[in-house]
């Protein structure tokens, strides 16, 4: 057996009201490369960021081993000294700095007051050449693609004399051609000598570089699977690990299910990134949304689920719009505006609901009355206590737990924010309600109450579009179940059919075939 | 509880409450000098400007604490317009009025537009003007005059931004403005009675008998010292009527209307006011037009008391303005401050440049002090919000 380079022994992480991990144990042997898999907020990033010391001693409990030694990093630095470095799933690069800067940005070479320039550039071209980048690196960064963006990272790295990499999520906005060119440079650094450790969804690039699995699901370890066997470890065996757990019954039971005919339907959908307008973020994608149905989307991170909302309503997000928008059946001439999207009786909740769903500086009052302050004023000027009245009934509809409604919102909990979002848009007394991730970061009993706000939406003839990555919530809410996966929709099923394993199976097949 | 209460009154009116510490200072250092009858004359006519351009820039600072650089420069341009309108071409007060809100309506459609259209951070759109206008007004005035000034402004010009409503000698008591003043003073009450009416009727929160009280008896009194001592110097100055006027229909437009509800959400959260239907980039248009309109009158009010357009006309305008607002307490994040809170900022400020003229202090020393004041002000701010939480 080789030697053990590092191990994480019993390590819990706790945040205000949640336990993030929870005796989460890790062996990486030397020369190896090991994946992390599991679901998005299982804690796999949160594990990697107690190991580079973003989380510094003390702020967890646990060891960290490395190369027989306890290690007690107060920060990134410490650990880059022990050569152990990691490369984030954003990218981290100055886009108007060259790819020299950048690689030694914060690691600058020469004398402590003056920047040796010559020897910063070719010692990066050195390590671009170990990476087969064939660039100068004295370009700017923004003039190459994300896939050799991805390889700039990787070669920084390299000039940090990195022992143990850490990938988080390497290929997520790589195409398939970068992506398995990365996979292949992880190999023949193994060969080298080089341990890595790799955090990905995509399974199928785990069975191909990874000697060990290790398996986290909600905060703690479940399994390490060894990929050394004659048979590579089958995919479905990954995911029974990813979503094997029980589902209690988390969720209100709908009731009064009358499902009736197309509100809104969508078809050829397609949606260019707003920086980059050669990347599609919604790929030609048709669905529709019936009167009284909840229709879930479910989809990775980065699948294109928040891209293609945003873009239904008013094309608030995107460039380059094409495909045709029916309400009720009569095609709608959208322009690039949210307030028409609000008066076609549409509306999207947003999934940051801080960054750009509430007023934080402003009362709960004045936020369930934004989105359709006309039904409160005359003319313009607003009926103050029409409004004062208005909050009060969503207060009280939406058990809203605040002492008054002239509250500022910023001093609400989570759970209550999310419901003053809801309220806004319910005052806005939209046909159709596009929510994007609406229980994210709250606790489980908010999370149950806005269950059953969603349900009595549909039941009051709403139709309601359920965005989510929560696998059990798409599952438990939804009559029927749209998958997404890399901007395209790769599945539909009904809600009685869908299970997580057939889910997980389609996004995966999905990810390969292309 | 009542206690607590009392401290949260307090701190809710600590800019007033130093407004008036303040003023009781100048009171003993200039032995009632300043409770003289025209140093309330002076105290309005000296910062009209200040509350006309502090208006337009609260506008401008709730959209996300941006702010207009070039207000006092586009007063000395305008003014040079107005000279060589008036004085070298003789044309009418009237006309000359409209031509110079036309020339303010035009700047403020291309600043807007630069800023909300162009994207171009405000204080970059609104640097180019302060750099370009005072050098145009400038040259207007030397290419017109060979002193590099233009005087005097004909009497009907002056008479609508410089004179008294209902003149009489001095000295004479002035039955006109103080009659005004009672009705005024009773308006007040009455809106403060009514409102609490209204309030309790619905089971609303409303102020205690007490406070409604103390707070109409207290507003009412200041109102009615003020027009008494102005009856006695002359009856209304006209640039209270335009300062009043301003401050009461932006104070409605702020606090009432859905446009003003549009200013605040924009600088709480510019991407959840968009998301929320709000037409982002109309408000960021408007808070620079308006300012312009605004810089308009406000040259109106000083080139009037003037008599003359000058190169130095506004200089440090844009400076005042946008203390008053700071000290007002207007957030330099923005989404948070009111017209009223602006007013006793520029009132608080005025009164301190008065006291401290009337005790002749070098004025040097005043710059030394109204920066420190400027500092204090904003500290203060950030420190009692602190405490809040």
């Amino acid at each position: 057996m080789a030697k053990i380079l590092l191990e994480m022994k019993n390590i819990t992480k706790t945040f205000p009201g949640v336990k993030a991990l929870d005796n989460v144990n890790l062996q990486v042997e030397e020369g190896e490369i090991h994946a992390l898999v599991g679901e998005n907020g299982a804690g796999k990033s949160t594990l990697m960021n107690v190991l580079s010391g973003i989380y510094p001693y003390g702020t967890y409990e646990g060891d960290i081993i490395y190369n027989g030694q306890v290690c007690k990093f107060s920060n990134i630095k410490d650990s880059e000294k022990l050569g152990i470095v990691i490369i984030h799933q954003e990218l981290a690069l100055v886009p108007e700095m060259t790819i020299g800067e950048n690689m030694y940005l914060g690691n600058e070479c020469g004398h402590k007051y003056a920047i040796d320039w010559n020897k910063t550039y070719s010692e990066a071209d050195k390590y671009l050449k170990m990476v087969g980048l064939q660039e100068s690196s004295k370009i700017q960064v923004k003039t190459i693609g994300t896939g050799k963006q991805q390889l700039v990272e990787i070669a920084k790295a390299l000039a940090k004399k990195a022992k143990l990499l850490i990938l988080d999520e390497p290929t997520s906005s790589l195409n398939e051609e970068d992506s398995r060119a990365l996979l292949d440079l992880m190999l023949s650094f193994k060969k080298q000598g080089m341990t890595m450790i790799i955090i990905t969804h995509k399974l199928n690039e785990v069975s191909y570089v990874a000697d060990k699995i290790t398996v986290i699901r909600d905060g703690s370890t479940i399994e390490t699977i060894d990929n050394h066997g004659t048979e590579p470890v089958s995919e479905e065996r990954i995911i029974k690990g990813m979503v094997g757990r029980e589902i209690v019954n988390r969720f209100p039971k709908r009731e009064n299910v009358k499902i009736g005919d197309v509100r809104m339907e969508i078809s050829n959908w397609t949606v260019h990134h707003p920086l980059y307008p050669e990347r599609k973020v919604v790929d030609n994608v048709s669905m529709y949304v019936r009167q009284g149905e909840v229709v879930g989307i479910y989809g990775l991170m980065g699948a294109g689920r928040t891209e293609l909302a945003m873009s239904i309503f008013g094309q608030s997000y995107g460039v380059n719009f094409s495909g045709e928008l029916k309400l009720d059946g009569k095609h709608i001439k959208m322009r690039k505006s949210e307030s028409d999207a609000i008066r076609h009786k549409i509306a999207y909740v947003t999934e940051d609901r801080k960054g750009n769903g509430l007023v934080l500086s402003q009362s709960i009052k004045v936020n369930t009355s934004l989105a359709n302050l006309g039904a409160i004023s005359n003319k313009t000027v607003i009926d103050g206590d029409k409004e004062y009245a208005v909050a009060e009934e969503y207060r009280e509809k939406l058990k809203i737990k605040t002492p008054s409604v002239e509250q500022l919102v910023g001093n609400l909990s989570g759970g209550n924010q999310q419901k003053v979002l809801l309220a806004k848009w319910m005052f806005a007394e939209p046909d159709i309600l596009l929510l994007d991730e609406p229980t994210r970061g709250i606790d489980v009993g908010a999370k149950y109450e806005i269950y059953c706000i969603i349900n009595d939406l549909a039941a009051a003839g709403k139709c309601v579009v359920l965005i989510s990555s929560e696998l059990p919530e798409v599952l438990g809410m939804s009559d029927r179940i749209y998958i997404m996966n890399e901007a395209r929709i790769v599945g539909e099923m009904k809600a009685s059919e869908a299970t997580q394993e057939n889910i997980m199976a389609t996004i995966l097949r999905s990810g390969r075939g292309a | 509880m009542e206690n607590k209460s009392f401290l949260a009154t307090l701190k809710k009116n600590a800019m007033l409450i130093v407004m008036v510490l303040v003023y009781l200072f100048f009171l003993v250092l200039t032995k009632g000098g300043i409770f003289s009858p025209s140093s309330f004359t002076e105290l309005i006519n000296q910062n009209a400007y200040v509350y006309i351009l502090g208006v337009g820039m609260l506008m401008c600072m709730l959209t996300g604490g941006n702010i207009d650089l070039s207000c006092g420069a586009f007063v000395c341009l305008l003014g040079a317009f107005g000279g060589v309108f008036m004085i070298v071409r003789g044309m009418g007060a009237g006309v000359s009025i409209l031509l110079m809100l036309l020339i303010g309506v035009v700047y403020g459609v291309i600043l807007g537009f630069l800023i909300a259209y162009v994207h171009i951070p405000p204080w970059i759109a609104t640097l180019s003007g302060f750099l370009a206008f005072r050098g145009l007004g400038t040259s207007i005035l030397s290419n017109n005059s060979k002193t590099g000034s233009l005087a005097p402004f004909p009497v009907a010009f002056q008479n609508i931004f410089y004179g008294r409503v209902f003149p009489t000698e001095k000295g004479v008591f002035n039955w006109a403005c103080f009659i005004f003043g009672l009705l005024a003073a009773a308006a007040v009450v009455l809106v403060i009675f009514v409102t609490r009416k209204n309030r309790l009727a619905k089971g609303y929160e409303a102020d205690s008998i007490r406070a409604a009280c103390l707070k109409s008896g207290l507003g009412a009194a200041v109102i009615i010292l003020v027009m008494t001592k102005l009856s006695l110097d002359g009856g209304i100055p006209t640039t209270l009527l335009w300062v009043a006027g301003i401050v009461l229909v932006y104070s409605f437009i702020t606090g009432k209307t859905t446009i003003g509800r549009h200013f605040y959400v924009v600088g709480g959260n510019m991407e959840a006011a968009r998301l929320s239907g709000v037409n982002t980039r109309r408000i960021m248009f408007l808070a620079y037009l308006n300012m312009a309109v605004l810089t308009a009158i406000a040259t109106f009010t000083v080139i009037a008391r003037s008599q003359s357009a000058y190169a130095d006309v506004g200089k440090n305008f844009e400076m005042d303005a946008i203390s008053a607002c700071v000290v007002g307490g207007v957030s330099a994040s923005g989404g948070a401050g009111t017209v009223l809170g602006m007013v006793i900022g520029a009132t608080l400020i005025g009164i301190i440049n008065l006291g401290m003229s009337l005790i002749s202090l070098d004025a040097n020393y005043q710059r030394v002090v109204k920066g420190f004041v400027l500092l204090a002000a904003v500290v203060f701010d950030i420190l009692s919000k602190k405490k809040e939480r």
